[in-house]
């Protein structure tokens, strides 16, 4: 992995500080073309991987990618899956096995089963969700996703139920599947770490907040430090300046000197902002990414 | 350390999983389950450690619970709940909390005369902003306080579309149940029951048996009046999103889930660090982190306060008892009976509130025709 990832919250309207900036951004972005040039400065900065939401709009984004690949020979996509408030939504207004029979493909048993409401067999239940992470990675098709992630309200769901079998599912079909190395984002490190390790998921990939205040780091500063420290653990760390809370320099150097730590992912919607965390990462994260040639 | 206490999760369909999940990974509780659907049950009893039951009543009988969490449609909450308290078992449900306020009034005596913790999910009392607005509003910041534009919008209904409770006003679905009793209960806990409701409206915009919109003006002793906006067929937000603006002599707040901009013309005693002119905190800033992030500080927080209330014998909820849960209820009454007496055409007498039980039937069988 990649010291510098760049993620996509600042894309589709999401600002953990005020809904206000984060409308302002959806206005921004609605256009494909305001988000692809975000995410040209960033990959002229050297910065390959983005890491991104299964959302609609990312489908274009593959798009324009799959289009140009002399452009963009070294791009690379870290999927997210899946985009939740599509399948909330979903529940919502259809209950909870039609919502999963709304996103099964239109032909096949798995569909007929659920809005049938008939039992379904454990290998049912591992078809359907295996079924359901193709379908999340179809707008991939041609891409490279070295790295396959599970997003953190679906992780952190599984994890609180107890259903931590799915993890073991998801990771090995995203393997056999797709060659990719499954990843797991978490409010919840500790907790996760430890469950993922009871289904036999060595060294995993998780990525959680990581940041000098301890802010979202459920379960405590100190258990995630004891987890990083323990060489068992590949981290990404998110939310690395707590929303602003934190000044960038100082926020970057703290989580540069965890053991453990592998990555940095962050969002940003100008050149400006862009460059000064690919420098400061290059100062203070040893291993940063070279400049791509252009 | 203290004893673990054991919970029964009633309903696991989208808000009975998250809760399920809280609970489950809460550090001081067993749990077990229950769900009417047989195929859910069957492929999690397969899956999770939990044991599992497809019957309420099975579930009450055979388990030895000190407490249950109940996330079924609203239409059952009453039933539920008293069954759980006439076994002296203390009750979490979720919102809103009875159809029919008055029975809400009766299991909040019952709750209460047998020293039980009755709590509802009315999580916006846990967001950090909303705690934060409540505490400038107590020291009286805002001087008196004229009005309130209390809204709420959000994706859910966006086309005609299939049945499910939620689509069936008989089971306490509509926007009015579902998304305006937010804003309203956020109302009650400023400034506790309105003397009057007026302009009451409810829309349809896609849906053909209930409200997807829900306009409404509440009279609050004192002469606050506040404006109801809500609709849930908008699809320019990406999930619900709940807003306050309250309007004071000598100020403003502008209150949603992620931050509280208040503005002051004169700093007011007893408010350290508000002074002349706005003043922004964060819910990031506002909230500490629970043992458990699943969606939101809040649903965590509000699932703490209970299962230590139950732990540790408190014998009340902090937060969201059941007498208040009962004002929202008897403030959506209102409502309906308002927005009845319009399409009536008959102002002269306005409806009484529903006799005990009977839910607001009366009212629904002129709507369902």
């Amino acid at each position: 992995m990649d010291r510098l990832l760049f993620g996509d919250n600042q894309f589709f309207g999401i600002n953990h500080m005020s809904e206000e900036k984060a409308r302002a951004q959806a206005m921004r972005f609605q256009d494909t073309d305001a988000i692809m040039a975000v995410l040209d400065a960033a990959y002229d900065a050297g910065i390959r991987t983005f890491m991104c939401t299964t959302h609609d709009r990312i489908a274009e984004v593959c798009d324009r990618v799959r289009a140009n690949p002399a452009r963009y020979a070294d791009f690379q996509f870290y999927p997210c899956m899946p985009y939740a408030h599509k399948y909330a939504n979903a529940v919502t207004e259809h209950g909870m096995f039609g919502a999963l029979s709304q996103f099964m493909p239109e032909e096949g048993l798995f569909r007929t089963a659920l809005r049938g409401g008939a039992a379904l067999a454990a290998k049912d239940v591992e078809g359907i969700a295996k079924l359901l992470i193709d379908v999340e990675m179809k707008m991939f098709a041609g891409l490279k996703t070295p790295v396959v992630l599970i997003q953190n309200v679906f992780t952190d769901l599984l994890l609180g139920m107890g259903y931590t079998r799915a993890f073991r599912v998801f990771h090995d079909h995203v393997r056999d599947r797709y060659g990719a190395e499954a990843g797991f984002i978490t409010m919840n490190l500790p907790m996760l770490h430890r469950a993922l390790e009871a289904e036999g998921i060595e060294n995993p990939i998780i990525c959680s907040n990581i940041n000098k205040i301890g802010f979202r780091m459920c379960g405590g500063p100190e258990l995630y430090a004891e987890v990083l420290r323990s060489g068992r653990v590949r981290a990404i760390a998110m939310s690395v300046l707590a929303s602003g809370a934190i000044p960038a320099e100082e926020a970057i150097e703290w989580v540069a000197n965890l053991p453990g730590v592998q990555s940095i992912v962050f969002g940003a919607s100008g050149r400006g902002n862009i460059l000064n965390t690919r420098d400061l990462v290059a100062r203070h994260f040893p291993a940063a990414p070279e400049p791509a040639e252009a | 350390m203290s004893r673990k206490i054991k919970v029964g999760l009633a309903g696991l369909g989208k808000m009975g999983l998250s809760h399920f999940a809280l609970v489950n990974a809460h550090p001081d509780t067993e749990t077990v389950a229950c769900d009417a659907t047989g195929m859910l049950v069957d492929m999690l009893s397969r899956n999770i450690s939990n044991r599992l039951y497809r019957d309420y009543d099975r579930m009450l009988a055979k388990e030895q619970l000190d407490a249950v969490v109940i996330s079924t449609p609203s239409r059952l909450h009453g039933g539920m709940v008293r069954a759980a308290l006439d076994r002296g078992i203390h009750v979490f449900c979720e919102k809103p909390f009875c159809l029919d306020w008055r029975e809400s009034e009766a299991l909040a005596d019952l709750a209460e005369a047998r020293g039980l913790v009755g709590q509802v999910g009315y999580h916006y009392r846990h967001v950090g902003a909303m705690r934060e607005m409540k505490r400038v509003v107590e020291a009286g910041a805002l001087g008196r306080i004229t009005h309130v534009l209390a809204e709420a919008y959000g994706p859910v209904v966006l086309r005609p579309k299939k049945q499910t409770w939620r689509s069936r006003k008989s089971e306490g679905g509509g926007c009015l149940y579902d998304y305006a009793a937010h804003p309203l209960n956020l109302l009650n806990w400023l400034f506790g029951a309105p003397e009057r409701v007026s302009g009451s409206v409810l829309g349809s915009v896609f849906s053909d048996e209930i409200d997807d919109e829900v306009f409404a003006t509440l009279s609050f002793p004192g002469g606050t009046t506040a404006q109801l906006s809500v609709n849930w067929s908008d699809e320019s937000h990406r999930k619900m999103s709940t807003k306050l603006s309250l309007i004071g002599t000598n100020g403003r707040i502008n209150v949603d889930r992620q931050e509280c901009q208040v503005y002051l013309r004169a700093p007011v005693a007893g408010l350290p660090g508000y002074g002349k002119g706005w003043t922004v905190r964060y819910t990031t800033e506002l909230t500490e982190d629970p043992w458990f992030y699943l969606r939101g500080e809040e649903y965590s927080h509000q699932i703490d306060d209970f299962v230590r209330a139950v732990r540790d014998g408190a014998g009340r909820a902090g937060e969201n008892d059941f007498r208040s849960a009962a004002l929202t209820d008897r403030t959506i009454a209102m409502i309906l009976a308002d927005a009845a007496g319009e399409t009536a055409a008959a102002p002269a007498a306005l409806p009484q509130p529903p006799a005990a039980r009977r839910g607001l039937g009366w009212f629904m069988r002129g709507r369902e025709g």
